[in-house]
């Protein structure tokens, strides 16, 4: 199990390297990127909220390897600022079968959008934007 | 009402910005986390501004997720800050 919490880039096929743990038959890896979702974005800002991020991410991680016997997990999530199309997190879930790494990526996609402490701020010319939580990303942890 | 006590208050993001500093050492003889909202609103506008509607806002003690009624006895850090948008 890998958690890290960081400003700087990954390499997602440097951090794969070695991924998997013993009795794995499937690996299922996100990389989530800065998207310009009103086309005007200058900038990305991501602050979060030191020692209690790496609590929650530790622990959203536990529970995933607990519910879908992961035989590894990766999260790595950056914070700091970025431009659009830059790669701000990834999530790598092995187990030893596809269902089960693809259901707890969802997960951990699920949960840390909405309960690792986390804020984003749109940078765009005519000024700054924190961006809302949504419903829907609160709703989605119902299913789990 | 309980004893005085030393308690870390912590704010991110807009709450942060609207409070006007990130984080402050405050004595304080609150109850619950409702009761240090009190106290705080009553000090300046810009914390009445902040914690205007509690129900856009979260709290944390002593970085686990917890309420706004939630007994302060033991804790060391508050933070207040917005719905969280990580991912």
């Amino acid at each position: 199990m890998r958690i890290a919490v960081q400003s700087a880039p990954f390499d997602s096929a440097a951090e794969l390297a070695g991924f998997g743990g013993a009795g794995a038959g499937a690996i299922v890896t996100f990389t989530g990127i800065v998207r310009n979702d009103s086309g005007e974005m200058q900038a990305l800002e991501l602050e979060h909220y030191p020692g209690m991020t790496e609590r929650a991410m530790t622990a959203i991680a536990e529970e995933a390897v607990a519910r879908w016997s992961l035989t590894d997990v990766l999260v790595i999530h950056r914070y700091g600022r970025f431009a659009v199309g830059e790669q701000i997190m990834m999530v790598a879930t092995a187990a030893r079968h596809r269902k089960a790494a693809f259901e707890a990526a969802e997960f951990l996609m699920d949960y840390l959008k909405s309960r690792a402490p986390f804020w984003k701020k749109e940078i765009g010319p005519t000024g700054e934007n924190w961006i809302a939580a949504k419903e829907a990303d609160e709703d989605a942890l119902k299913r789990w | 009402m309980t004893e005085p006590a030393g308690i870390e208050v912590v704010y991110f993001a807009w709450v942060r910005e609207r409070i006007g500093l990130p984080r402050e050492s405050i004595t304080t003889s609150a109850a619950t986390v409702a009761d240090l909202v009190e106290e705080l609103c009553a000090r300046e506008p810009r914390y009445a501004a902040a914690f205007a509607d509690l129900s856009a806002l979260r709290v944390a003690l002593d970085q686990e997720l917890s309420d706004f009624s939630a007994p302060l006895a033991g804790v060391r850090e508050v933070a207040f800050f917005p719905p969280m948008t990580g991912g």
